[in-house]
């Protein structure tokens, strides 16, 4: 007995001795349930429509990810939730007034062309969700761009279309904006809310906050992207965002608005298409913060969210390449 | 010198020009004007054309002066002739073919630049009798214009739903497919299907081993 005791004590096993239970389904699906607040608050805000898009999405993403799986002859992977997320989020990302093909193209677009021709899970160089977004806002720009206002109530869908705060404020300017929305206290409440036009779920910016301190807590995602991310669209707004000279804009707005919240924590810190490096991702937030402060101050379109990030995505391998740790104790090679 | 000469007909050596080493599809160079002029069928056709020609007879001068051409010197003289055979093109569809030309006047003149030309120059033309140069730059230069009409034909159907000009789909097509994007996504894709038949119906290895060079 006490030998086989002992021996008990001395199994001998190989790597790796301590497991995780997290798998990449596990994580998929908690980040898609963390969606959750956003996805309610987009219903409460825009109605049926807000669920008629999402399952569009999603349909089209489930469709596209076994279409494509299947005629490769790879093995069906729709269980681990990666066509499932990208389907919640590219609905996400769509105005609620589109018309029923365009989710249903762009959705093959992210799941098919950005992910699946590109090897599938781990091996595409963009996000999908914003590839698809890109693709939609590229082809049909008016349909696009078409947005209705929220109305919080389930009855009077009656299809009033309005402008996003950040098309106001490019067009229009600051005044405008306060003259909609009564005072700057109100303006700062309703964009927390979520109470403006915009892409469904990137509206209310207090219940993507909720999601993401959720995937906080779970360590999912790391602060450095979306703080470096944040950080420097509100330095650079306010430095360069007034009409009346350095530091006179208004950061609060820029940072409450447009699809900033979403990308910054869902859409840049997708861990495919980010640098693994911690000083890395801090380098990837600062690039997609100055190139969507950019684009929303001086380029033709009023949100340059969705193209800073895929921008920076194409610098990611050189961001890792370049700031990964020395292996210890390697030779260093020669320069060729 | 003269390798190539007796084994191949110059049947195959069109047949190559088109297949096996299709300058888009095979080769993956000269993908600049594949990009850019394939956003309408007419479009795609007529640079085409223009390409097929200027190969062929460059292969063909270039053959002719081969055993003249000292080789330390041969790729200025290469270049030489092609920008010679370019400017008949520019002046002839300069003068018959006004609309087209204000359109992709600017491509044909980088015809000049394209590495296909120069590439068949220097690889074929340069070794062989002037016959087999002259089929090798045809098959050469049929090859690069059925990929782009195909290209183009694609980026048309898609893009204005069109097709030559003449209206087809009257549903809302997908601007994307006639603007620079949709080029990139068009070749992408079609190099992707030729590879997979490539593969799937021939046994080949697929092409894009080139592209990362």
């Amino acid at each position: 007995m006490a030998v086989t005791n002992r021996q008990q004590e001395l199994v001998v096993t190989v790597s790796p001795h301590v497991r995780s239970e997290e798998s990449t389904a596990k994580i998929m699906w908690t980040v898609t349930l963390s969606l959750l607040p956003a996805f309610v608050m987009a219903v409460y805000y825009f109605g049926p429509r807000a669920v008629y898009v999402t399952a569009l999405t999603v349909i089209g993403s489930l469709f596209s990810e076994w279409l494509i799986e299947r005629m490769a002859g790879k093995e069906i992977t729709l269980s681990d939730g990666s066509a499932f997320l990208t389907g919640v989020l590219l609905g996400m990302n769509l105005p609620s007034s589109v018309p029923f093909y365009i989710p249903l193209v762009s959705s093959f677009v992210a799941v098919a062309i950005t992910k699946q021709l590109f090897g599938g899970l781990g091996y595409n160089i963009f996000n999908p969700a914003l590839i698809g977004r890109a693709f939609a806002l590229i082809t049909w720009p008016r349909a696009m761009t078409t947005w209705f206002t929220p109305t919080a109530a389930f009855v009077a869908m009656d299809a009033k279309t309005t402008a996003t705060p950040l098309g106001i404020l490019k067009e229009e300017g600051m005044h405008k904006l306060l003259e909609v929305f009564g005072d700057k206290m109100h303006l700062y409440q309703s964009l927390l809310m979520g109470h403006r036009a915009g892409s469904l779920g990137e509206t209310s910016v207090i219940a993507i906050l909720i999601g993401a301190a959720f995937l906080l807590y779970k360590r999912y995602i790391s602060l450095h992207i979306p703080l470096s991310f944040i950080g420097t669209v509100a330095v650079l707004t306010w430095a360069f965002g007034g009409k009346q000279g350095l530091f006179t804009g208004d950061p609060i707005v820029h940072i409450l608005s447009g699809g900033l919240m979403l990308g910054a924590f869902y859409m840049a810190t997708d861990y495919v298409t980010c640098p693994t490096v911690k000083k890395g991702q801090i380098i990837f937030g600062i690039g997609c913060g100055a190139l969507t402060a950019l684009i929303r101050l001086k380029a033709g379109y009023p949100e340059g969210v969705m193209f800073a990030i895929l921008l920076m995505n194409c610098f990611t391998p050189l961001i890792d390449r370049n700031l990964k740790s020395k292996v210890f104790g390697a030779r260093k090679e020669a320069s060729k | 010198m003269e390798h190539h000469e007796e084994k191949i007909s110059y049947l195959q050596l069109i047949k190559n020009g088109v297949f096996k080493e299709n300058t888009i599809f095979r080769l993956v160079i000269s993908l600049c004007p594949s990009i850019a002029v394939t956003n309408s069928v007419r479009n795609g056709f007529l640079l085409g054309m223009a390409v097929l020609f200027v190969q062929s007879m460059v292969n063909t001068t270039v053959a002719l002066l081969r055993r003249f051409i000292h080789p330390r010197i041969r790729i200025p003289i290469f270049m030489l002739i092609i920008s010679g055979w370019v400017s008949v093109v520019d002046m002839i569809m300069a003068a018959y073919a006004r609309a087209a030309y204000k359109e992709i006047g600017l491509y044909v003149e980088i015809i000049v630049a394209f590495a296909s030309i120069l590439a068949r120059a220097e690889m074929f033309a340069s070794k062989n009798r002037p016959l087999a140069a002259f089929f090798d730059g045809f098959g050469s230069g049929l090859g690069f214009m059925i990929a782009l009409v195909v290209i183009s034909f694609f980026r048309e159907l898609f893009g204005s739903g069109s097709l030559a000009g003449i209206p087809i789909i009257h549903a809302k097509p997908l601007l994307i497919m006639i603007m620079p994007a949709g080029g990139f996504i068009a070749v992408g894709l079609l190099m992707g299907f030729f590879n997979w038949i490539d593969i799937r119906f021939y046994g080949g290895k697929g092409a894009g081993g080139a592209a990362g060079h």
